[in-house]
C-alpha cells in the first residue's frame, strides 16, 4: 500500500529497553544512518552503572536519545516525539519525559502479568486508559522477530535477541532512513558467526516490511538533510574524539604519545581508543592504580613524551599528589578528567560539572595548573590538541575537563585538514643554557618555561624533585625568599598562558543579559539562547573554554552586561570563582541531577531574568 | 629538530670504552645525611661501581621516593629525580618503557616501598619492567624522626609505638618472590665488595632486578644488623648464596641448608650430621620461585641465618620489551607520512560527504 510521507524540520527519538536489549547498538546505528542523511544530529545514551541489572526492572533501564534535524542542533532534544519502550520498565521510567501527543512503540510481548508487575504496575497501562493522551502503536516485537526467523539455524534466545534489529527496521522504515550501512555492519560485527548476519538482517529486514504492510503507521516521515558547511564528516563521541585529538597532537609535536590509566567509568573508552593507535608511536599502559597511571606518566613526560593520564573525578582525587609534583617539576602532563555525579562513587554513569574546583584549586600547596574544557563531543578533538599546546609549550600540567554528557554523547563532525592543525614541535634543551653550565630553572623569559633537557642529553645532567628549588640553578633551598618568588613565579606562569579572548554572541546587541557557561552546557545554553532571540528577546551568550588562566578579556565582557547568569551542573563553582575574582553579582543557576539541562528549562529561567533586566 | 626518533634510540647495552671514575659521578651537593648513616657506604659504593656498567652519564637515571635514601639521586652526577612518597617504581616504569636506552635505577627504602608504595612495588616486579630497584632497610623511619616501619620487628618500641608495635614485619625478599620478580638479591651497606658483585649482578639482569640492602640507622635504630656484622656472630648468622656451590656456612663452613624429605622448605643443619649429597647446592636460575622463598624463609627474628647474595635470577619478557615490541610492529605497518595516516584515521569509519 502506498502511505503518506509528511516533512518533518526535527525529531527526538529515544530507544529504551533492557540493559541487555541492545538499546545502545540500535540507537547507535539509528544515529549513523541519520547521519548519512546528512541530518544534524546530537545524542545523548544513558545507561546504569550495573552491567546487567535484573532484567525487566526499572534501575535495568537502558536508553538512547537521538535528535535529528534539517537544521543545525545543539542538544540532544529536551523531550522524545517518540518512544520505542522494549519492556513495561522502559515505559515506566521514560513516559514521565514524554509530553502529550508523543508517539509510543510498545513491544507488547513484553507486556505480561509477571512484567507489570515487577514494575509496579496495578493495571496493564495498555488497556487502563492511561496511555489515551498518546499515540500509541503496540507492536509484538519479540514474537514477530521469531516469527521471521523460523526455521533458521539459531536458538530461540538468538533469535528473540534480533528484536532490536526488528525495531530498528521498523523506525529506519518510519523515518525513511538508508539501512545499507546497518546492514554492512551486521556483516562485520557478525562476521565470525553467519548464521547470526541472516538472522539479524532478515529481523532488520521484517520490521522495515512491516511498517510497510502494516495499517497500524499510516503515515511516513523525512528529514531532509540539514545545511551543513561542506566536507567530509562522520559521528563521533566525545571520549573518540578527545583519544583521536591526542594521537593528532603526537602526530603534530612528532613526540611519542604516552597513556597512563586505570579504568575507570566514563573514561574508560579513551584508553580503549588509544591503545589500538601504536602505530602513531601511542603507547598505553594500564596501571596497578589512578596513582601507578599518573606517575608513569610523568616518568614518560620527564623522558620526553606527550604524557596523559585520563580518568574521572574520584581518580583525580587520587592523582592530585603527583599532579602537585608535575607542577614543581614543571614538565608537561595532561590529566583527562571525564567528570561524573560525586561525591564517592556517585553515579559513574552520569554527568555532572563538580570537579571544575577541584582542578583549578584541589592540590596541596599553591600548585596552579592550567584548565581546558570542551564545549561539545566534536570539540573534544580540539580541546585535547589545546591542551597538549599548552603543555608542551608551558612545560606544566593541563587538567581537560570533559565530562559524561560530552563522553558518550555524539555529533557530526566535520573532519579537519590535518596539515592544518597546530604545529606542536618542541625544542629539547641540547646544550648549557649559562656560562655557568646547565641551569634547569633558567626560564625562557617570554613563556616563563624552563628548559626541557631530557635523560640522554650529553652535559646536561642534573637532578629534579618535589622539594623546593632555588630559581635558575633548581638547587634545594629552603630560603624564605626565594619560596616566595618561586610560588610568585609558578602563578604567574600559568597567568602568562596565551589564550584567545572569550567570544560573546550577541548578534542583536542589544543584550543586557549574559549567560555565561562552561564545558557541556554549551548546546543547551545556546539552544536556550536561540529560542529566546527568535521570539524577540536579545541576550548574549559566552563560553569558557579556559578556565585557568582565564581569557584576558573576561572583566571587560562582563561589565558589559547588567545581569549576568551562570548554569552550571553542580552547586555554582563557576560562579563562586567569576564572584570572587571580577567581584561581578553573578548569578548562580544549577542542576545536578546527573543529566544535561534541558535547552527548555534554560529558555524558562533566562526568560524570566531578561524581562526583568 | 627533536622528534620522535630521538627518544627512541637503540639500546646499547655493550659497554662502551669510558673513561670514567667513582669522582665523576659525584654530584656538586653537599651530602645531609647523618655522621655515621649507612648510607654514605652504599652512595660511595655506588659511586664507584658505575664506571663498570660502561654506560655514558646521560643515559643513567637515578629515581627515587620519600624518605632518608630518597635523596640519592641528589649525589648522583647523572639524571635524577627525587618524587613523592612510594611513587618511584610508577614513575621509573614509565620512563623505562617509554626509553629503552636509558639505565634506571629507583633507590627506595622500607617504608617508601614497603608501606606507602606496597602496590607499585609489586607491580613493577610482576611486570618485569627494566629496573634496579635498591630498597635501603634499616627497619625503622628515619626521616620523620624514628616510627617503626613495615620491617620493623613485632613489639617495636617506637615513638608511635610506645607500647611496642602490634604489626608482623614483611620479609621483603619473600613480598619479592611472591611478585615473582625475576632477580631478587640482599646484601649489606658495609660489606662493600659484596654490595657491588650484587649490583653488578643486578645490572647485567634484564628486567626488574630486586636488590635489599641491610642499612644501619646509627640514629634511630642502631645496630639493627650487628649480628650480621660483628665478627663474634656474623660468620654464623650470615649465609653468603653462590650460585652452584653447597649452601653452607660458619667460619669453618660447619653449617649448612638442607632440603629435609616431606618438608616444604630448607633447614640448617650442622653440616657433620648429614650427608653431602643432602647439602643444596644453589642454583638462583630455578624457575619455580619456591625454593627462593624457602630460602628468604631461613632466618630467625634475630636475623639467624641471614642469606645474603643473590636468590633468584630468571628469564622472564619485560613488560617495557613487550610494549614497545607492539609499538615497533604496528609502526612498522605504517605506510604513509604520519600526516597521512592520521588524515586516514580520521576519516575511517562511517562518514559522509557534504558538497
Amino acid at each position: 500500500m502506498t502511505k503518506q510521507v509528511r516533512q518533518l524540520d526535527r525529531v527526538v527519538i529515544r530507544f529504551a529497553g533492557d540493559s541487555g536489549d541492545g538499546m545502545q547498538l540500535t540507537g547507535d546505528r539509528f544515529t549513523s544512518e541519520t547521519a548519512q542523511l546528512g541530518n544534524d544530529i546530537s545524542t545523548l545514551p544513558n545507561f546504569p552503572a550495573e552491567i546487567r541489572a535484573p532484567a525487566g526492572t526499572l534501575p535495568g533501564v537502558s536508553s538512547f536519545q537521538v535528535h535529528f534535524a534539517d537544521f543545525d542542533i545543539l542538544t540532544p532534544g529536551d523531550a522524545p516525539h517518540v518512544l520505542v519502550a522494549m519492556n513495561p520498565a522502559a515505559l515506566k521510567a521514560n513516559l514521565g519525559d514524554l509530553p502529550r501527543g508523543a508517539t509510543i512503540i510498545l513491544n507488547t510481548d513484553e507486556f505480561t502479568n509477571r512484567n507489570l508487575a515487577k514494575v509496579g504496575y496495578a493495571a496493564n497501562p495498555l488497556d487502563d486508559g492511561s496511555l489515551d493522551g498518546y499515540a500509541v502503536h503496540p507492536v509484538a516485537l519479540t514474537s514477530m522477530t521469531v516469527k521471521a526467523l523460523d526455521g533458521q539455524a539459531i536458538s530461540k534466545k538468538d533469535a528473540e535477541r534480533a528484536k532490536n534489529m526488528f525495531a530498528l527496521g521498523l523506525l529506519s522504515w518510519l523515518y525513511s532512513r538508508p539501512h545499507e550501512s546497518t546492514l554492512a555492519f551486521l556483516e562485520r560485527k557478525f562476521a565470525a558467526r553467519p548464521e547470526l548476519v541472516t538472522a539479524n538482517v532478515t529481523a532488520f529486514k521484517a520490521g522495515w516490511a512491516f511498517g510497510e504492510t502494516t495499517e497500524g503507521f499510516a503515515v511516513r516521515y523525512e528529514v531532509k538533510p540539514a545545511r551543513q558547511q561542506p566536507g567530509n564528516y562522520r559521528n563521533i563521541t566525545g571520549n573518540t574524539a578527545l583519544a583521536l585529538g591526542l594521537v593528532a597532537a603526537g602526530v603534530r609535536s612528532g613526540l611519542p604519545v604516552f597513556l597512563g590509566a586505570y579504568p575507570i567509568t566514563p573514561a574508560s573508552d579513551i584508553l580503549h581508543e588509544l591503545s589500538k593507535h601504536k602505530k602513531f608511536g601511542v603507547t598505553t599502559m594500564q596501571a596497578e592504580d589512578e596513582i601507578a597511571a599518573v606517575g608513569a606518566t610523568l616518568g614518560a613526560s620527564y623522558g620526553g613524551a606527550l604524557g596523559v593520564t585520563s580518568t574521572s573525578g574520584p581518580g583525580v582525587a587520587l592523582k592530585g599528589e603527583t599532579i602537585s609534583l608535575a607542577v614543581a617539576l614543571e614538565l608537561p602532563l595532561i590529566v583527562v578528567d571525564v567528570q561524573r555525579a560525586g561525591p564517592s562513587t556517585g553515579m559513574p554513569t552520569k554527568t555532572e560539572q563538580a570537579d571544575l574546583q577541584m582542578a583549578l584549586f584541589g592540590r596541596h600547596g599553591e600548585a596552579p595548573v592550567a584548565v581546558v574544557a570542551p564545549r561539545s563531543p566534536a570539540d573534544c578533538f580540539d580541546a585535547a590538541i589545546e591542551a597538549a599546546r599548552i603543555a608542551l609549550t608551558y612545560r606544566t600540567p593541563v587538567l581537560l575537563l570533559s565530562d559524561g554528557y560530552l563522553a558518550n554523547g555524539s555529533e557530526p563532525w566535520l573532519l579537519p585538514d590535518v596539515t592544518g592543525l597546530p604545529d606542536l614541535r618542541v625544542e629539547f634543551a641540547s646544550e648549557p643554557n649559562s656560562p655557568d653550565g646547565f641551569m634547569p630553572y633558567l626560564r625562557d623569559p617570554a613563556t616563563l618555561a624552563r628548559p626541557w633537557a631530557i635523560p640522554g642529553t650529553p652535559g646536561l645532567e642534573h637532578r629534579i624533585g618535589g622539594l623546593e628549588k632555588a630559581d635558575i640553578t633548581g638547587d634545594i633551598s629552603y630560603d624564605p625568599t626565594n619560596h616566595d618568588f618561586m610560588v610568585r613565579t609558578r602563578a604567574a606562569r600559568i597567568e602568562a598562558i596565551q589564550v584567545p579572548d572569550l567570544e560573546v554572541e550577541d548578534p542583536d546587541q542589544t543584550a543586557r543579559v549574559l549567560v555565561l557557561g562552561w564545558g557541556s552546557t554549551y548546546g543547551p545554553i545556546g539552544a536556550a539562547c536561540r529560542a529566546l532571540r527568535q521570539r524577540g528577546l536579545p541576550i548574549a551568550q559566552a563560553h569558557l573554554r579556559h578556565l585557568a588562566p582565564m581569557p584576558r578579556n573576561v572583566d571587560d565582557v562582563l561589565r558589559r552586561y547588567d545581569r549576568v547568569v551562570i548554569p552550571e551542573m553542580n552547586l555554582g563553582q563557576l560562579a563562586q570563582v567569576i564572584r570572587a575574582r571580577y567581584l561581578v553579582d553573578a548569578i548562580a543557576y544549577n542542576q545536578v541531577r546527573g543529566l544535561p539541562f534541558t535547552a527548555s528549562e534554560l529558555e524558562f529561567m533566562l526568560e524570566e531574568l531578561v524581562k526583568n533586566a | 629538530m627533536p622528534d620522535a626518533k630521538n627518544v627512541e634510540r637503540a639500546v646499547t647495552t655493550a659497554p662502551i670504552a669510558l673513561k670514567l671514575t667513582a669522582k665523576d659521578f659525584k654530584s656538586d651537593q653537599e651530602v645531609r645525611w647523618c655522621p655515621g648513616c649507612g648510607d654514605y657506604a652504599i652512595l660511595a659504593a655506588v659511586q664507584a661501581f658505575m664506571p663498570e656498567l660502561g654506560i655514558p652519564r646521560e643515559r643513567i637515571v637515578f629515581v627515587s621516593g620519600i624518605g632518608c635514601s630518597s635523596r640519592f639521586p641528589y649525589y648522583m652526577d647523572t639524571y635524577g629525580m627525587h618524587s613523592i612518597h612510594g611513587r618511584a617504581p610508577a614513575i621509573a616504569t614509565g620512563l623505562s618503557t617509554t626509553r629503552p636506552d636509558l639505565s634506571v635505577w629507583v633507590v627506595t627504602g622500607d617504608g617508601d616501598a614497603l608501606s606507602i608504595g606496597g602496590n607499585h612495588l609489586i607491580h613493577a616486579l610482576r611486570r618485569n619492567v627494566n629496573l634496579k630497584i635498591l630498597l635501603f632497610n634499616n627497619r625503622i623511619y628515619g626521616l620523620t624522626k624514628g616510627q617503626y616501619s613495615p620491617t620493623s620487628e613485632l613489639g617495636k618500641v617506637t615513638k608511635s609505638t610506645p607500647a611496642g608495635s602490634a604489626d608482623s614485619p614483611f620479609n621483603p625478599i619473600s613480598l619479592a618472590l611472591g611478585a615473582e620478580a625475576t632477580f631478587v638479591a640482599r646484601t649489606i651497606d658495609s660489606d662493600r665488595k659484596h654490595l657491588q658483585s650484587v649490583l653488578r649482578a643486578a645490572a647485567g639482569h634484564r628486567g626488574s632486578a630486586f636488590v635489599e640492602i641491610y642499612q644501619n640507622c646509627n640514629i634511630f635504630n642502631d645496630g639493627a644488623f650487628d649480628a650480621l656484622k660483628e665478627p663474634a656472630t656474623r660468620d654464623d648468622f650470615t649465609i653468603r648464596l653462590e650460585h652452584g656451590n653447597p649452601i653452607t656456612f660458619g667460619r669453618n663452613a660447619e653449617w649448612c641448608v638442607i632440603h629435609p624429605p616431606g618438608g616444604f622448605g630448607l633447614e640448617v643443619r650442622r653440616t657433620a650430621e648429614v650427608e653431602p649429597h643432602e647439602i643444596v647446592t644453589h642454583d638462583r636460575t630455578v624457575a619455580e620461585p619456591a625454593y627462593a622463598f624457602a630460602l628468604s624463609r631461613l632466618p630467625g627474628e634475630d636475623l639467624r641465618h641471614s642469606p645474603i647474595g643473590v636468590f633468584r635470577a630468571v628469564d622472564r619478557p619485560s613488560y617495557d620489551d613487550l610494549v614497545r615490541g607492539q609499538v615497533a610492529a604496528a609502526r612498522a605497518r605504517l605506510t604513509g607520512s604520519p600526516e597521512e595516516e592520521l588524515t586516514k584515521l580520521l576519516n575511517s569509519g562511517d562518514t559522509w560527504t557534504i558538497m
